[in-house]
């Protein structure tokens, strides 16, 4: 009995003390290689949910970032320097967020591209803050995301994207009661609920409706689609992901009820979603960054090259994603940052070259930023023809 | 130490074990060899341990299965979190720190209380779902509330953001489904520690207790227990309640290690309440030793399988599987024996073998 105690003990010692000098010999071998010999290679890492729910958005992110920089390591890299990069999962979970980046760190990552969800930046860019490491995230919109000096955004943010919204639907008449159905539990949807409500107010625009639903009852609208019915909307804002708004098309259609609908960014890739009768779609307003069937050749060449390696329609995080890795390279050239300065170096330098930056990409032409790391970009409002995006 | 009761040296050992790893660790991360993976989930392991062992003292020593331990921790979480950024730059930050851990244990226990007194009615099947209720409902309500403060005051609201009505000094402090953000981290990985041996000695004295003996009479036989006057309600209702302030406890410890807290599923929902059932039971009910390690090792299981990517899932799974059978099955306790003797084995070789 006794022995058997002592051996378990023994066991468990052995477990901890294997776990932990693992780790530890891994990172002091690293320190080694990076002080003697300097690495001479960049290295960028990624983070988003590539299992759980949101898969969809971290592996599109993952997709991106990888064939940008392939196509830039072919190109010759960031000024003459070679670029690896590293994806972590983070399962879109603000924990799990900062295991990842805490793995991408022991890496020696210099720069992050990331993360691909609000939730898990949140706390990921209080991290990488403490440590000056400079962070753009493709997708991540709500304002919190970039709320410290070392983060920058590649996509609009909630507020922005709920503001335009709203002052579009004014500016081109296309409404003036308005439904609107969000997801309450989800940052993204409540982000541009809230700025649309303010913004509408300003221009004079009727909220007749505000229906939430969350992620645990996204099956069944027709609740939230009467309520917008019996308050005789003319148009319904759906800013939300394609997934539950297609479903929202559907029973709308059952019910015989047929309001304009108006959506943001994460309606685009609707036609491409499986199974899905792209009729009901039909004359869906969205504003969008990035639309598949834009016709200048770098979107073109870019899905082409997207399809080829992924065998799959690139959204528009695969783009914002692209996009960032080739911000990366604009402002690390114009910072003209080595590979074998530190990350806080890199990152002042970084920071004080994404402002002085102009970028034309997938995502956007003459895109600033600014120091609160927002971009200034403009939207682009495309409307559902035939089965096809077409420019408003 | 011989003349020392059985029960005392096992506590002493759970003691020493946790003493031992703490220092281990402060030794080595002083000397820069934990990494930043292992460095960061430092304070989650411990408020991982502390909420396994305070559900084990619900279901291992007062033998009722509750679902919804992950409520609590929510409840800890969200009242101190709350309470650090009210207070955010009024008072030192330990002091700060010292009054969120009393507030997050105090609202949790409330809980409990609130909680247990319906639901300690029920038995077996019935409780366990009646708790896996609950927690939900705590994260469901927790998500519908809007706080904000500007110049004038709180402001309440059950619809969102924009219905509190705040002025332009004004600050959203509690946001509904985006919860509280810019928590200070606050939480240590020596604070964590010390929590959780505090954790440990009120559970191991209560278990070795008069108190602690009524309620493992209740668990054993409830009649008997009644029959000779032991008052079920007011010693269930104590175990409930003291375990919903140490789950409290371990909220606190959480939400003051991230920036950001959300009362998501995947953080407080019924998954993770499961989580915390799987490091009891693969301890062993009643276990708190056993607790302890098992916590410790499957929170840093799926972080050591990272170089697998997404294999690691099922991985996890399987080595989940395996461990549970090695500890539990009658053939597996074999098994264990067997590795046990052979390891004995190796050690004097020579006798094994002749024989």
């Amino acid at each position: 009995m006794k022995k058997k105690k002592i051996l378990s003990l023994i066991l468990v010692a052995a477990m901890a003390v294997t776990a932990f000098a693992g780790c530890g010999k891994k990172e002091s071998a690293k320190n080694e290689g990076g002080s003697s010999e300097g690495s001479a290679v960049f290295k960028i890492g990624g983070t988003g949910p590539l299992t759980g729910d949101a898969a969809i958005y971290g592996t599109a992110v993952k997709n991106g970032m990888e064939l940008a920089i392939k196509e830039i390591n072919e190109a010759g890299g960031i000024g003459g320097v070679q670029v690896e990069y590293k994806f972590e999962d983070d399962e879109a979970d603000a924990e799990k967020g900062v295991n990842a980046y805490n793995t991408l760190k022991d890496w020696k990552m210099q720069m992050l591209i990331g993360t691909t969800t609000s939730g898990a930046c949140e706390a990921v860019v209080a991290e990488s803050h403490n440590d000056n490491l400079f962070q753009i995230t493709p997708s991540g919109t709500s304002i919190n995301s970039v709320k410290y000096d070392n983060a920058f955004r590649m996509c609009f943010s909630d507020p922005a994207q709920g503001t335009v919204s709203a002052q579009y639907i004014a500016k081109n008449n296309l409404a003036k009661s308005i439904a609107v159905i969000y997801n309450s539990g989800d940052t993204y949807s409540n982000g541009i609920y809230e700025n649309f409500a303010k913004e509408a107010k300003n221009q004079g625009l009727e909220i007749v409706a505000a229906e939430a639903f969350t992620s645990e009852s996204n099956k069944d609208f027709s609740v939230q689609l009467q309520k917008a019915k019996d308050a005789g909307a003319e148009m319904v804002f759906l800013p939300m992901y394609y997934t539950e708004a297609s479903l929202i098309l559907a029973k709308a259609k059952e019910m015989g009820y047929a309001p304009s609908f108006f959506g943001c960014d994460g309606m685009d890739g609707i036609l491409t979603l499986e199974n899905f009768d792209t009729s009901l779609a039909e004359g869906l307003m969205l504003l969008t960054p990035f639309s598949v069937d834009a016709e200048d050749e770098k979107t073109q060449n870019f899905v082409k090259a997207y399809k080829d390696a992924y065998g799959e329609t690139p959204n528009q995080f695969a783009a914002d994603a692209y996009d960032s890795a080739y911000v990366i390279k604009a402002a690390a050239e114009k910072a003209g940052i080595k590979p074998d300065m530190s990350v806080t170096e890199i990152g002042d330098a970084m920071k004080k070259a994404m402002t002085e930056i102009e970028f034309t990409g997938l995502t956007g032409t003459n895109i600033t930023w600014g120091e609160d790391g927002e971009p200034t970009k403009e939207p682009i409002a495309v409307k559902i023809e035939n089965g096809a995006y077409v420019f408003m | 130490m011989r003349h020392l009761q059985k029960t005392t040296k096992s506590n002493f050992i759970t003691y020493g074990i946790v003493i031992l790893t703490a220092v281990i660790i402060q030794i080595l991360s002083s000397a820069g060899a934990v990494s930043s993976l292992i460095g960061g989930l430092l304070v989650p392991l411990c408020a991982y341990m502390i909420l396994a062992i305070s559900l084990n003292l619900v279901v291992g020593i007062l033998g009722d299965l509750s679902l919804g331990h992950a409520g609590f921790m929510c409840v800890g979480a969200f009242a101190s979190a709350f309470f650090s950024k009210m207070t955010a730059g009024t008072m030192p930050d330990g002091l700060r720190f010292f009054f969120a851990l009393l507030i997050g244990a105090a609202a949790a226990g409330l809980f409990g209380i609130l909680i247990g007194i319906p639901v300690l009615r029920l038995r077996g099947d019935y409780l366990a779902i009646v708790t896996l209720a609950f927690g939900e409902i705590i994260k469901n309500v927790i998500n519908v509330f809007f706080i904000g403060r500007d110049s004038s005051g709180l402001h309440f609201s059950m619809k969102d953001s924009v219905a509190l009505n705040l002025d332009s000094t004004g600050e959203v402090i509690v946001n509904g489904p985006q919860g509280i953000n810019g928590t200070p981290k606050d939480s240590t990985f020596l604070i964590g520690m010390f929590l959780l041996l505090i954790a440990l000695i009120i559970i191991l004295n209560l278990i070795n207790s008069r108190a602690g003996r009524a309620i493992m009479s209740i668990r054993d036989d409830r009649i008997a227990a009644e029959s000779i006057g032991i008052n079920i309600t007011k010693f269930k209702l104590m175990a409930f309640s003291i375990s919903a302030a140490l789950a409290g406890v371990a909220g606190v410890l959480y939400a003051h290690n991230l920036s950001s807290l959300v009362a998501s599923p995947k953080s407080f929902g019924y998954n993770m309440s499961i989580m915390i059932l799987v490091f009891v039971v693969l301890g062993g009910i009643g276990n708190i030793r056993g607790s302890l390690i098992a916590a410790f090792i499957l929170t840093l299981l799926p972080e050591m399988l990272r170089g697998l990517s997404n294999y690691r899932m099922l991985i996890y799974a399987i080595v989940l599987i395996l461990m549970m059978i090695f500890n539990w099955s009658k053939g597996g306790g074999r098994l264990k024996e067997m590795v046990a003797e052979r390891l004995r084995g190796l050690r004097k070789p020579r006798t094994k073998e002749v024989k």
